[in-house]
């Protein structure tokens, strides 16, 4: 008899806890993507909830102090750790998707503090949605400057 | 040379540790004392080696020997001594060594304790802690070796332990130096805390592992590792709530738990921990739950070890980045080979880990502490999926979708609100057997006066249905604990005929475990107010303002002054420093400077101006400014309101975890008393 009791009670709370997870889930889950991968899938994602990563470039960094309104441009970094590590590193994958011209390439608009780590070759992870005039509009921005744990090899090296 | 030094140390240190693993499973399998005090001696041998090898990496690191590649990456001329030490742990290859080193530590500490009366123990505590030991050590000798030069190799710069025959060292002439927004007080001493946390955790997961496989499985190993989970716990918190303060300090983002997977890393150990510290009671106690103990101490220090990886690693978003570092594979490798092998020992004595009584009453105070382990696994689970979700959902689907804040906050909300609740009713339950009667008869003063709180709260000031039932929960937590203070001591004071505070000195100084944790109890309803706070009323306001201007945020006036800008050249750094005058309710109370500082590196830094009280944070951002005129600046302004109560609640826990753990009587020289099976009703004071 007790022990229906705690088996019941048992599976009540885990019944609970799982629909917790199940709806928090469907209720906030982003999709992530690479610059290609959104441009790909073009009007189906406009208005969903997109994690778009991808490499910052600095020239295209404009920023309007007075209604703290802020565009860059990102071009598209692979998403594949593999490839990331078989290119030499996520600092040289990021130089080189910055220098490539002919990479696809989306403006992020974003309303807030311009980031401190907002700046040239950094990897931008940015929460938001696509807009209808293929403006991402972004609602979080995450950057990272990859030169930190990364072997980065001195800079004198070329001078030697 | 001394790199090479410093280096062969940690070789010496690792066959050390592979020797004595080896040497005190040969001495346990052959009953022989004198190869497992050889076992011994070799683990107590440790801590001097790593000592040395540490030392000389310091040594490199205060002495800018920029060729050693680690001290290039970590520090620079311009950072002053103290900075250079605690760069040991800026960088991943450094702060394996620590950590190492920690662990090496802890290990003497228990092989030099008394054994006789748990010889048996003593040589697989010490193969437990050689293997963990060994990996750590392991991992830094083959993979993340810190004292790595850079070589000329064929024209190119490269770091090299062994460089080819011929080829030259290099010398950069300055280093990268640590990442100004780790220079903060905060940042120095968060991860020796944290990693204080983890490293202690072995310790207990030793011993659970010995009764194991000696099959001693009664309490002992939970009597002598009591202490150690304690502090492991204490060390793990103070390591999260340091962690907290110094985003909320330096970051710049209004906040100080931002759902991070490195953050996640740190908290679901401490989940375990938590779960674990509860649950012990129960076996002690009443001999219940004694799988789920070993479960639970298995966990913890699986998810020790992936802690330690995950902080390190440098994974900001993505879990992707694990396989990104060589020793990726390495970590998850150990991390499932030691889990499958404790659960394999945890099922080879199933029957002897059978419970001596049984659960009676869903009502009793054990039911409730289950129900309380179950919340805080939950939460894990919560936590878990969320870190692995992008996996998962790659493979089921091929696209990557990932969960953010509101995923965690939405899923954990009701059940850190079940922890509540149980916090405030779980002491006043009966061992063995509750009621509704009983338990309504204990807590129902302290609902009423709960339902008073969230009335006036109703009634002043928010109408927000979260934020009523979050007050509710606290109140009764805190009503209900004050209530045991006050019932306990004046049960003494008539008892004893003592005054009412000689009474509560004494009646809490007799029961340090259980007032302890009234006090932690207390501390964490403190810390849910500034959480609450912070969730449900933040305000904030942006706006750009010329000198005389003004924008109001909560009851707040800020005026915008002046704005500085000066350089300092020894710190490598530009300040730029903005002057606000702050009213609150048209009174003046005083001048904040918000700053914006510029490493020369390129590293931007944001230091709020803050102005706080206990009803809330005025948290000022200098976002931009006019660098000629003193036209205008721009400011982002958050108020953040009863945030000052997670601090006050992480003192006051302090005060709790020391009193609790203030060593009286070692609980390891305690008897393991037959537990006397108890059905009848008793009151909660009856501990």
């Amino acid at each position: 008899m007790q022990r229906t009791k705690f088996i019941l009670g048992g599976l009540l709370i885990l019944a609970a806890v799982v629909y917790l997870i199940v709806s928090s889930t469907q209720a906030s889950q982003e999709y992530f993507m690479t610059v290609d991968e959104l441009k790909a899938e073009g009007a189906s994602v406009v208005g969903k909830s997109v994690r778009l990563s991808g490499a910052v470039i600095g020239d295209s960094i404009q920023y309007d102090a007075e209604n703290l309104s802020l565009t860059f441009d990102i071009v598209h970094v692979t998403g594949d750790n593999n490839e990331i590590e078989a290119q030499g590193g996520l600092a040289e994958v990021l130089h080189q998707a910055v220098t490539d011209t002919s990479r696809k390439r989306i403006t992020v608009h974003y309303v807030g503090p311009q980031p401190d780590l907002l700046r040239n070759e950094a990897q931008a992870i940015i929460t938001g949605k696509l807009g209808e005039d293929g403006v991402f509009q972004a609602e979080e921005l995450l950057l990272k400057c990859p030169t930190r744990y990364e072997e980065a090899v001195p800079e004198q090296a070329s001078t030697n | 040379m001394l790199a090479e030094f410093g280096y062969g140390v940690l070789v010496v240190t690792f066959i050390v540790t592979l020797y004595s693993g080896f040497a005190a499973i040969y001495g346990a399998q052959n009953n022989s004392a004198s190869i497992v005090e050889s076992a011994r001696r070799a683990q107590l041998i440790t801590f001097p080696l790593i000592t040395i090898a540490a030392g000389t990496l310091i040594y490199l690191l205060v002495n800018n020997h920029f060729e050693v590649a680690f001290v290039y990456e970590v520090t620079s001329r311009s950072m002053p001594t103290y900075l250079k030490v605690t760069a040991w742990w800026g960088g991943q290859a450094g702060s394996l060594v620590f950590w190492s080193w920690l662990l090496a530590v802890f290990t003497s500490a228990v092989t030099l304790r008394k054994w006789e009366r748990d010889a048996e123990f003593l040589p697989w505590v010490i193969l437990v802690s050689s293997i963990t030991l060994a990996f750590f050590v392991g991992m830094v000798v083959f993979y993340e070796n810190p004292f790595a030069r850079y070589w000329v190799i064929n024209g190119d710069v490269q770091p090299s332990m062994f460089p080819p025959a011929g080829t030259t060292l290099f010398t950069p002439q300055d280093g990268q130096g640590l990442n100004p927004l780790l220079r903060h007080p905060g940042m120095v001493i968060h991860p020796p805390m944290l990693y204080l946390g983890f490293v202690s955790f072995v310790i207990p997961y030793a011993f659970a592992m010995a009764a194991l496989i000696t099959g001693r499985t009664d309490d002992r190993w939970i009597r002598i590792t009591r202490r150690w989970s304690l502090w492991a716990w204490l060390f793990l918190s103070l390591g999260l709530v340091l962690g907290g303060r110094w985003a909320y300090d330096v970051l710049g983002w209004g906040g100080y738990w931002g759902w991070d997977p490195v953050e996640i890393a740190a908290f679901m150990p401490w989940l375990t921990g938590t779960a674990f510290l509860h649950s012990v009671m129960i076996q002690e106690k009443r001999g219940l739950l004694k799988h789920w103990n070993m479960i639970l101490v298995i966990l913890t220090y699986a998810l020790v070890i992936f802690g330690t990886f995950l902080t390190r690693s440098g994974v900001l978003s993505s879990v992707h980045a694990f396989a990104n570092s060589p020793i990726g594979p390495f970590f998850m490798g150990f991390v499932s080979l030691t889990f499958i092998a404790s659960l394999a020992l945890v099922i080879k004595r199933w029957p002897e880990l059978r419970s001596e009584t049984e659960m009676k009453s869903m009502l009793s105070r054990e039911a409730l502490f289950l129900l309380n382990n179950l919340l805080f696994i939950s939460i894990l689970v919560v936590c878990f999926w969320g870190v692995i979700y992008p996996l998962i959902s790659e493979l089921a689907t091929g696209s990557k979708v990932t969960v953010g804040p509101p995923y965690y906050e939405r899923a954990t909300a009701p059940l850190f609100a079940g922890l509540l609740f149980l916090m405030a009713v779980a002491p006043l339950s009966a061992w063995g057997h509750s009621t509704v009667q009983t338990l309504g008869r204990a807590i129902w003063k302290s609902a009423v006066a709960a339902l008073i709180v969230t009335g006036i709260a109703f009634a002043t000031f928010t109408k927000n249905v979260v934020a009523l039932v979050g007050f509710f929960l606290i109140a009764l937590v805190l009503f209900a604990t004050l209530h045991e203070f006050w019932r306990g001591a004046v049960a003494r004071q008539k008892a004893q005929n003592e005054n009412i505070f000689t009474a509560l000195y004494r009646l809490m100084a007799r029961n340090r475990r259980r007032y302890g944790g009234y006090i932690i109890h207390i501390s964490m309803a403190l810390m849910a107010i500034g959480i609450l706070g912070i969730e449900v009323f933040q305000a904030e306001t942006q706006g750009q303002l010329a000198t005389g201007e003004k924008l109001d945020i909560s009851g707040y006036t800020v005026e915008y002054k002046e704005v500085a800008q000066w350089d300092n050249v020894p710190e490598q750094v530009n300040y730029t420093r903005a002057t606000v005058d702050v009213y609150r309710d048209g009174i003046f109370i005083g001048q904040l400077h918000p700053r914006k500082d510029m490493y020369f590196s390129g590293q931007p830094m944001s230091i709020p101006g803050q102005y706080s009280t206990l009803r809330d944070d005025l948290y000022v951002l200098l976002v931009d400014w006019e660098p000629i005129s003193n036209a205008g600046a721009t400011f982002k302004i958050y108020v953040n309101p009863l945030v000052n109560w997670m601090w006050i609640g992480s003192l006051t826990f302090l005060i709790g975890l020391a009193f609790a753990s203030w060593p009286d009587r070692d609980p390891a020289d305690e008897p393991v008393r037959r537990r006397v099976t108890r059905d009848t009703k008793q009151t909660s004071a009856a501990d």
